[in-house]
């Protein structure tokens, strides 16, 4: 509605150029001297649509430069450490107007309560430290000599660890600001069960009710002091540990910063950036999709994570025209290995589900959780007592019922008063008595509304279960091409597969949007609103399940120039289509021209 | 690890041999380095006079980095005391066993602790939700993610 979402085609192009320089990088060398993928030409380009919102990808290190930026800011203001910065920063989760207010007011007990610095009333252990007003002491590591350990020293002087009690001569101890001492070796295995364990990225002393915060440089020489020692276990667990320790520094800036979001993909480090979406409210009119950037299963930072364009195409013995694609994935291990992540900013919810907003998306799944398999339980195995409602399961016994709950007392089979059935037990004859049909009415009623669930349910699933599908048809499909190509020499079938891969990328994008809209559909209010938008959502079915079906008609040699040409056209013509649904359902949602049958947060109440 | 765990249990249990333990608090068995037995006696006057517990601790190998499980035991006919943060099948509400362990703490300061819990009660009744926790506790009560609601007790 206003500027926060509309960004200038400067900036769209470059969040998008990336992506297209690599589509059209690959097909190049698809296709060297061949102009067939030119039929995708105008759709391919991509150009941002009005339900497109923009985003920036950032990389862990991206997030620990905003970070860095930051804590200089704060660091500028209060002169002080980058350090004490840091910590104060997270303290007050990175909110810096607030940081900056409470540090004005007070900035002592600021520092206290970040742990930064010992409370003053305490009489500060330490030795070397200068009590100025306001004078900040830093922590840093000390050594015995500097700040004696105040609960564990021997008659004789040595160090003996508080913790594991080692009295080795010559052992040192490590403390903050605050002088309880420990072992290098217990703060190590201390401070690795923080981070490993519990998650935590603040790590306090030991000791019991100090508050002291250990900085980061303290950590790390810490732990990369343990990893040395034999006792702490494997080389380089200390390293890692510290790998973490930072992850989750950035994780607690990312939670923390309304506009930054983890990519919810396993093992993905990767962080989005959208401002467009970062107040809840405008989740009642955009569907805020993004993407990391990043494509396919994160297993540590290996190549095979990313689609790397071909490498130098191969000549194929016998003098053919150089085929691209030699590497070791097909394109049906690219499609299904190299989805991108895409998640929505807005709701936990690690995919698409566009064109329904997240409010709504939420409510739709959880009533699947709830009801789904129950439902169709309930509407195949139960019955309703025609006068209390509550549902019943005949698990055995004759036909006369008794409702447990109100004592109506029926037949099972024609759901009548069981005093109309006379004496004929066992056995229902009869059928239009008054009784029986007003049950059954009454019980029709109730069923009603479980089958308009269901109806839209089985929708639902049915089109994530045929997006699965497709690609195993196409994994096939892919096969047969290449052993055709094998056989029958024919070159340019390379390229038709390149065309059946848009076809199943494509389809496999609109059954996301169709099954969603189906979600939609269940909470639309009935209105010329909703039969508009039945008929657009009718339009991209009837248009994919033609696309769907010619994916799978049989691929013989001589057919598939022209099944390529059907497929190519279907092909866009489904993208037409899908972006008409996306669009429309944005424009309402901006529009606010959808209402609900149900209460929706952010929206208004149904009418009744 | 397990070395930092062993030789801090020896460490406490010789010095819970030389000196003593406090007033009340006496070992039962601390045959290994996984589970200690110490009866537990309130002095004094309290509404636990002449009561005797037996409180159990049982170590992992991240002890003291990590806190001992800690327990009433509520077999072979010994009970659990009746105290608002104590659940009858023995497991115990406490802070300091939960997130405000500190690894300066020792097994003979929870004992205290807990001592001191039981002297300070003024009413005998169980925690609110004894019945609803009891019946899906699990077996090892660091399992458990308890609210600590009240310092007062």
């Amino acid at each position: 509605m206003s500027s926060d979402y509309e960004f200038s085609d400067e900036e769209v192009d470059n969040v998008f150029d990336d992506d297209d320089m690599d589509m059209q990088d690959q097909d190049s060398d698809a296709d060297s001297g061949m102009d067939i993928l030119d039929d995708f030409k105008p759709t391919t380009t991509t150009t941002r649509k009005a339900y497109d919102l923009p985003y920036e990808s950032l990389t862990q290190s991206a997030v620990e430069a905003l970070m860095a930026a930051d804590v200089e800011h704060i660091r500028g203001i209060f002169g002080v450490d980058a350090s004490t910065a840091s910590l104060l920063l997270r303290h007050l989760n990175w909110n810096k107007e607030k940081l900056i207010e409470k540090y004005m007011d007070g900035a002592s007990a600021m520092l206290v309560a970040a742990g930064v610095t010992m409370p003053e009333p305490e009489p500060a252990p330490s030795t070397t430290s200068t009590r100025g007003a306001g004078a900040i002491r830093r922590p840093t590591r000390k050594t015995k000599q500097a700040s004696p350990a105040p609960t564990s020293k021997k008659d004789d002087g040595a160090f003996v660890c508080p913790i594991c009690f080692d009295d080795t001569p010559g052992l040192t101890a490590l403390a903050l600001d605050c002088g309880h001492g420990a072992c290098g070796a217990c703060w190590g295995a201390y401070v690795r069960a923080k981070i490993r364990d519990e998650g935590e990225h603040a790590c306090r002393c030991m000791a019991e009710g100090c508050a002291l915060v250990a900085p980061d440089v303290f950590i790390k020489d810490v732990l990369l002091a343990s990893s040395e020692d034999d006792a702490m276990g494997e080389d380089g667990e200390g390293a890692a540990t510290y790998v973490r320790f930072q992850e989750l520094l950035v994780r607690h800036f990312v939670a923390c910063t309304n506009h930054l979001k983890f990519c919810p993909h396993p093992g993905c480090t990767n962080t989005v950036s959208c401002p467009g979406a970062a107040g809840r409210s405008v989740l009642t009119t955009i569907v805020p999709t993004v993407s990391c950037g990043v494509r396919g299963v994160v297993s540590s930072i290996s190549t095979s994570s990313t689609i790397a364009p071909s490498p130098a195409p191969a000549t194929v013995a016998g003098g053919k025209k150089p085929i691209s694609r030699t590497n070791s994935m097909s394109a049906s291990q690219e499609l299904a290995r190299g989805k991108e992540h895409k998640f929505c900013f807005g709701c936990p919810i690690d995919s698409d589900h566009r064109p329904v907003v997240c409010g709504v998306a939420a409510l739709w799944l959880k009533k699947c959780r709830d009801d789904s398999e129950t439902a169709n339980w309930i509407k195949s195995n139960t019955k309703e007592c025609a006068k209390c409602m509550s549902t019943i399961e005949k698990n055995g016994g004759c036909n006369h019922m008794t409702c447990k709950k109100c004592k109506h007392e029926f037949c099972w089979v024609c759901m009548g008063p069981w005093s109309e059935h006379g004496t004929a037990w066992y056995s229902c004859n009869r059928y239009d008595e008054k009784g029986g049909i007003d049950a059954r009415d009454s019980q029709s009623k109730s069923r009603a509304s479980l089958e308009r669930y269901l109806h839209y349910y089985n929708r639902w699933a049915n089109h994530e279960q045929s997006a699965k599908l497709a690609l195993d048809l196409f994994s096939k499909t892919e096969k047969k091409m290449e052993e055709m190509q094998v056989t029958s020499a024919l070159t340019w079938i390379e390229v038709g597969v390149q065309f059946m891969k848009k076809a199943v990328e494509e389809v496999d994008k609109c059954r996301m949007t169709l099954k969603w809209t189906y979600a939609m559909a269940y909470y639309l209010a009935k209105g010329n609103q909703k039969d508009l938008f039945e008929d657009n959502q009718r339009d991209l079915e009837k248009a994919v399940e033609d696309l769907s079906e010619l994916l799978e008609s049989p691929i013989e040699p001589e057919n598939i120039p022209t099944l390529r040409q059907k497929v190519t056209d279907k092909t866009v013509y489904v993208q037409k289509r899908n972006t008409i649904v996306l669009e429309d359902t944005a424009d309402g949602f901006l529009e606010d021209r959808w209402s609900w049958n149900v209460s929706v947060d952010g929206f208004d109440a149904p009418e009744e | 690890m397990a070395s930092i765990a062993s030789r801090r249990l020896a460490k406490e249990l010789a010095e819970i041999k030389s000196e003593g333990c406090p007033v009340g608090i006496n070992l039962v068995k601390a045959d290994d380095f996984a589970t200690w037995w110490f009866t537990i006696e309130v002095m004094g006057e309290s509404l636990y006079e002449s009561e005797v517990h037996t409180l159990q601790f049982r170590f992992d190998a991240q002890y003291p980095i990590s806190s001992p499980a800690v327990q009433f035991v509520v077999t072979g006919g010994r009970e659990a005391p009746v105290h608002p943060h104590v659940y009858s099948n023995g497991h115990i509400c406490a802070s300091i066993l939960g997130n405000e362990w500190s690894p300066v703490l020792s097994v003979i300061a929870v004992c205290v602790t807990l001592q001191s819990m039981l002297a300070s009660c003024k009413k005998k009744e169980r925690p609110v939700d004894n019945d609803r926790y009891v019946k899906n506790a699990p077996e090892n009560p660091k399992r458990t993610q308890f609210e600590y609601h009240d310092d007062t007790v």
